[in-house]
């Protein structure tokens, strides 16, 4: 597609970048807007619930109704606060989630910037996000809120660790950090995913249980990422109020929000990647109409909003854990688990 | 290399926070997360309840008393019905007593619905707080068709009752009981044997026995304690020992006996414990009237009285001193969450912020009673 822009606006022209970046731009706010529907929607028959229901059919523009409020209401920026940082949170944690879309591939054809570090960059670029609340949690002048953004910095950051060293394990299996190039290499059947040992004979079977390790790890440290349920304390409502965005208001507190669900899609996204063959139909070329890239790229939602699912689904049904337990489920069982499984896919590796 | 120096922050916990309960303010030392000294304010939701019984006839205190405990407000009532009745030393009809006990023994049931779906909601699990609340809704309909009221009843009246029950009563009553027995295992399962549930209230907050005794504390605080005291059995008033049920204490089942999840552990099996009252009483009502002649102006004889009773929180005490006129000299109260909540401070220090809302949340306060 980068290379249809360019014969069309000519080589290095600005439009080429513009429109490379705009699709992850529209994509995220409108994913934002269904999945806090969905999210609504999920909770509410969880909890017996209709959610939503006047506004539209089933409530559907509800969340653009709440768009609308927030656009509205007063920008309140507590007189005590640290004004540049108050304000340059938001915009801070919202590029963190937005620039990580560049490299995601959404399908065979189109992926914001191919380049060869692909994953790195992904990694490297989230953890913008916890600066941004570190900002936010300093700038409010607001003992709740700084405890929310020490809790938020401190739990990213720690795992983070366990994080890059089960996308080692793919990176090892794949010999190759460009997200678009390890989707591709798992082309054909779905048992050519790298959840099922990634293309290869039988000799592969080996790795099956070690992927599922691998996987688990990885949806586990993704949820304490996104700061969800039960790893949701540096916004534990129950302890903290809100947390870092306590004293945020209106459209600032949207950016927030749209930031937290886009890292949410984000995560969910890197995993389908990664394990579930991304945009890869599960039937490969034997259906030629399912792998066409318009199909690619529905199958690579329909992965990501399944995972996004799961992520709902456990926020609705279980308590949330203590930071000293958060840490202990992190450095005591992840990484330690983590390692022996990148030690023992290297061994694989080598041995084959 | 230089010492870092550190210092101690104070956070204030509410009166507007989400897991105080009401305007509950708490003034929290912290030492980085670790709570150093947690210590209650009062008085926010004051309403100068003792003064006012002073001006008040002796019925026009019952929704006073319904405004305490407004999450059982029965039981609140309960306790000052018999009260009363005990001063002017009258003999309430049979029928009388069994529709107060189910009554009441329901109202344990949705006063421990909101205790433990309010404390699964502070530990971070919202939907067994909906799940029942949204069974709470039946037991609330229940009193709506006996008496009109939803949430502040003046449904027990001096010698009586307001309202008889109406004809369908007993029937969807025992609809109730067959209907809510399962769902207690369920949200048991969802919530209560949860791991993450486990660690977050065992072994945190732990109350012993003998600390318990000496604070005055009652109910399922108490008894998460391991102590085996339960007004009904151990004082029975009204017609408790008529019926056949278990009082259900802590047993240290997943961490140390007087833990955070003790207290809740008990609240859940009390609500089956209710349940065989109800039922029990269901079974042995008589029929007959619903009031006792009393005259027009009640005018209890010069004397006093003290009378206790167990509510969903613990032990409620009525001291009333009649000088023969209309309205009482004075009334006491002796709350149950008041005395439960100055237990607090001990058993808070140490524990870091989110035990400290566990704690808080196991102990089941509401504030308007400790207020008053």
């Amino acid at each position: 597609m980068e290379q249809f822009l360019q014969n069309l606006f000519g080589q290095n022209n600005i439009l080429v970048y513009i429109s490379m970046a705009v699709p992850p731009l529209i994509f995220m706010i409108a994913f934002a807007l269904a999945a806090v529907y969905m999210e609504r929607k999920v909770s509410a028959h969880m909890q017996d619930r209709l959610g939503p229901m006047l506004t539209g059919w089933h409530g559907v523009i509800q969340t653009v109704a709440d768009i609308v409020k927030l656009l509205q209401k007063e920008d309140i920026i507590p007189a005590a606060a640290d004004r540049k940082l108050f304000i340059l949170a938001p915009f801070v944690t919202f590029i963190g989630s937005y620039a990580a879309y560049a490299c995601i591939p959404f399908s065979s054809q189109y992926v914001g910037s191919s380049i060869s570090l692909g994953l790195f960059f992904i990694i490297a670029i989230s953890s913008l996000v916890s600066v941004g609340l570190l900002m936010a949690g300093w700038g409010s002048n607001n003992k709740y809120s700084l405890y929310g953004a020490i809790r938020s910095v401190a739990q990213i950051i720690s795992y983070e660790i366990p994080t890059v060293l089960v996308i080692l394990t793919i990176v090892i299996l794949a010999g190759t950090i460009d997200l678009q190039a390890i989707v591709t290499a798992q082309g054909g059947w779905f048992w050519n995913w790298y959840i099922f040992g990634g293309p290869g004979g039988w000799e592969k079977l080996i790795l099956l249980p070690l992927m599922l390790i691998s996987f688990i790890i990885y949806y586990v440290t993704s949820l304490a990422e996104t700061n969800r349920t039960p790893f949701d304390i540096p916004e534990a409502e129950s302890e903290l109020v809100a947390g870092y965005h306590t004293e945020y208001s209106g459209m600032r507190f949207a950016f927030f929000f749209l930031s937290e669900y886009a890292n949410m899609f984000a995560v969910s996204a890197i995993a389908a990647s990664l394990f579930f063959g991304g945009w890869q139909s599960p039937f490969g070329d034997s259906i030629p109409f399912l792998n066409t890239p318009v199909m690619q790229f529905a199958w690579f939602l329909l992965k990501g909003l399944f995972f996004i699912f799961v992520q709902m689904w456990l926020r609705w049904t279980l308590p949330r854990l203590r930071v000293d337990q958060l840490m202990y489920v992190c450095w005591k069982v992840l990484i330690p688990f983590a390692f022996v499984n990148l030690l023992a896919v290297a061994l694989y590796v080598v041995l084959k | 290399m230089p010492e870092i120096k550190s210092e101690e922050i104070i956070v204030n916990m509410g009166p507007q926070h989400p897991s105080t309960h009401g305007v509950l303010r708490l003034e929290v030392k912290l030492d980085g997360e670790i709570v150093v000294d947690a210590i209650p304010h009062l008085g926010y939701l004051h309403r100068c309840f003792e003064k006012h019984c002073e001006a008040m006839t002796y019925p026009q205190i019952i929704p006073y008393t319904d405004r305490m405990d407004y999450v059982a407000a029965m039981s609140m009532e309960f306790g000052y019905v018999e009260a009363c009745e005990k001063l002017m030393d009258i003999k309430v009809p049979e029928r009388v007593q069994y529709i107060r006990v189910i009554m009441a023994e329901l109202q344990r049931i949705a006063s421990h619905m909101v205790a433990i779906g309010t404390y699964g909601n502070d530990i971070g699990a919202f939907t067994p707080f909906l799940f029942y609340f949204r069974d709470r809704e039946k037991v609330l309909e229940l009193f709506e068709i006996t008496c009109g009221a939803r949430l502040l009843y003046n449904y027990m009246w001096i010698g009586g009752l307001s309202h008889d029950i109406p004809h369908n009563f007993i029937e969807k009553t025992r609809d109730f009981v067959k209907y809510f027995r399962p769902i207690i295992d369920e949200v048991n399962n969802l919530l209560v044997y949860n791991k993450i549930f486990v660690e977050r209230t065992a072994n945190i907050g732990i109350l012993p026995a003998d600390v318990a005794i000496n604070t005055g504390a009652s109910g399922p605080v108490l008894r998460g304690s391991g102590v085996k005291f339960d007004l009904r059995k151990d004082d029975p008033y009204s017609i408790y020992n008529r019926f056949d049920f278990d009082v259900c204490i802590g047993t240290g089942e997943q961490g140390t006996v007087g833990d955070c999840w003790d207290r809740n552990k008990v609240r859940c099996d009390e609500m089956v414990e209710s349940l065989k009252i109800i039922t029990q009483a269901l079974d042995q009502m008589p029929e007959g009237d619903i009031t006792e002649t009393l005259p027009k102006r009640i005018k209890p004889p010069i004397g006093e009285v003290y009378t206790r009773t167990e509510t969903p929180k613990g032990e409620i005490g009525y001291y009333i001193i009649s000088d023969g006129s209309t309205s009482p000299l004075r009334v006491k109260v002796r709350p149950p969450c008041f005395v439960n909540l100055s237990i607090l401070p001990y058993i808070t220090r140490g524990y870091l912020i989110a035990d400290l809302v566990a704690i808080l949340g196991s102990l089941d306060i509401v504030l308007g009673e400790i207020d008053r």
